[in-house]
């Protein structure tokens, strides 16, 4: 485990209960055995999730606001069409009027397609119901109106960052919320490209607004993004059966080892280092443990473990395998490649419990 | 002058073999681990390893046994060195305990359930 691992952090404590998503539980321990317990062990940040939050709401909201969108972008052009007719025969004068609506459906066109492809369009339209040789004013009205459109953009998204602040707090909390107003209103902005708010002025980008724009433009390349994360990575939740008073049984501790793949010897020695406790594997396969165990402690042991040993570090997929050269074990990344050498099984000290042995000493 | 890329420099001079002698590999030597065990019924034990040179096990004991309110004793182990043992689940106390005493926490592992 990496030395910088933000291990107990009370400051996460409050989250704890909201935030069902597998995390880097740094307080199994001390978990509430009030609160029930998930019916999966959900996975998709293993680590710093406060770091983490920022892209991964984006990504969320995009991928929950994408049927809106897309339904969005068809009732956007129309309207654009509405709008570029209504304004530009008239002329430049009533733009400013109008400007505050059409801006916020043109952003919604452009969001999905290319930059260049929002002046062709416009072009085009010219071109059907405009004659030719107003073709020189009509270039200049549509730089104004870009510009006018980039300074409204840039004013649109320093409220809309101000929101955002708002706005990731509230994902940590609700992150399944499917009808945040606000989701809805910034994916769109989020994904346009092509108005970016600094052409227009001279003042400098924000990392937000990059951020933003290199999500758009990872989303635009490759929209399967957008669906194939939203795969959680779960795992039954333990079976803990209560044999006599003094031994528990985690029944499905072979489905377990097998959905995560590893071997049931390594999460067996694990479970039993972690616990400070001894077993055996009774004849069905079921892993028989000395001493009382509810399964809300046996899970928060095997999140640790999936934190510990199948997570990869680097991309966070679970993917990964487990392989010992050398007396250490390494644990290569599936998707992403990455290798590492994970920390050997250590029970450590064992108290003497119980009755000592005539022989001993 | 000479040029420095061109000596020759072996960049593995004094490490050695790097899985030689009975160093064991990722070892977990710098962590204070905390550890709990099922005695009994309910009760439990706590147990403290890997406690830095600087800091006087009798004396931190001592203040655990008074903080806490419960008894404990410093246990000698042949590889793990003295280990201070509780009575009891005290495994967040001795946490915020140590964190407050200056303790960085990610040098502390809490083991157990």
């Amino acid at each position: 485990m990496a030395a910088e691992e933000p291990l107990f952090d009370p400051s996460l404590k409050k989250r704890k209960k909201k935030v069902v998503a597998f995390t880097e539980d740094p307080l199994g321990p001390e978990a509430d055995p009030t609160t029930p317990a998930p019916t999966t062990i959900e996975n998709t940040t293993t680590n710093g999730d406060v770091v983490d939050l920022g892209p991964t709401t984006l990504h969320e909201q995009m991928m929950r606001s994408q049927d809106g969108v897309a339904e969005k972008v068809d009732v956007a052009d129309e309207v654009k069409e509405d709008d570029f007719k209504a304004m530009f025969p008239e002329g430049i004068k009533k733009k400013k009027k109008k400007k505050d609506i059409p801006m916020d459906f043109g952003e919604d066109a452009s969001s999905a397609s290319t930059p260049a492809s929002a002046p062709t369009a416009t072009e085009d339209l010219d071109f059907s119901d405009l004659k030719k040789k107003k073709k020189s004013t009509k270039k200049k009205a549509m730089e104004d109106f870009e510009k006018e459109l980039n300074e409204a953009k840039a004013k649109d998204d320093a409220e809309e960052g101000e929101l955002d602040d708002g706005e990731h707090l509230n994902d940590v909390d609700e992150a399944d919320l499917g009808d945040d107003p606000f989701a809805r209103n910034e994916a769109p902005a989020g994904i346009d490209s092509g108005t970016e708010p600094w052409l227009g002025s001279d003042r400098d980008y924000t990392y937000p607004e990059l951020l933003t724009r290199f999500y758009a433009s990872l989303h635009a390349a490759n929209p399967s993004l957008l669906t194939s994360t939203g795969k959680r990575y779960t795992i039954a939740p333990p079976q803990i059966l209560r044999e006599g008073v003094r031994k528990s049984i985690f029944a499905n501790v072979a489905d377990i080892c097998k959905r995560m793949h590893r071997q049931p010897e390594h999460v067996i020695q694990f479970l039993f280092a972690e616990m400070g406790t001894t077993g055996s594997v009774d004849g069905s396969g079921r892993l028989v443990i000395k001493g009382r165990f509810q399964p809300k402690q046996v899970e928060n042991v095997l999140r640790r473990y999936i934190v510990e040993y199948v997570t990869c570090k680097t991309c966070k997929s679970p993917d990964t395998l487990l392989t010992k050269e050398n007396r250490i074990f390494f644990m290569s990344c599936e998707s992403c490649g990455s290798r590492r050498s994970v920390n050997a099984i250590k029970s450590g000290f064992q108290a003497q419990v119980g009755r000592r042995k005539a022989t001993a000493q | 002058m000479n040029v420095q890329n061109l000596n020759s420099f072996d960049p593995f001079a004094d490490e050695g073999d790097p899985l030689g002698g009975n160093q064991d590999v990722g070892s977990q030597q710098n962590y204070l681990h905390i550890r709990i065990q099922q005695r009994n019924g309910r009760k439990t034990l706590t147990t403290l390893q890997g406690l830095p040179k600087e800091y006087d096990p009798k004396k931190l004991l001592k203040a655990f046994k008074k903080e806490f309110a419960c008894n404990g004793t410093l246990v000698d182990d042949e590889e793990m060195g003295q280990v201070i043992q509780l009575q009891g689940d005290q495994r967040l106390k001795i946490v915020n305990f140590l964190t407050e005493e200056g303790i960085p926490k990610n040098t502390i592992k809490l083991h157990g359930f």
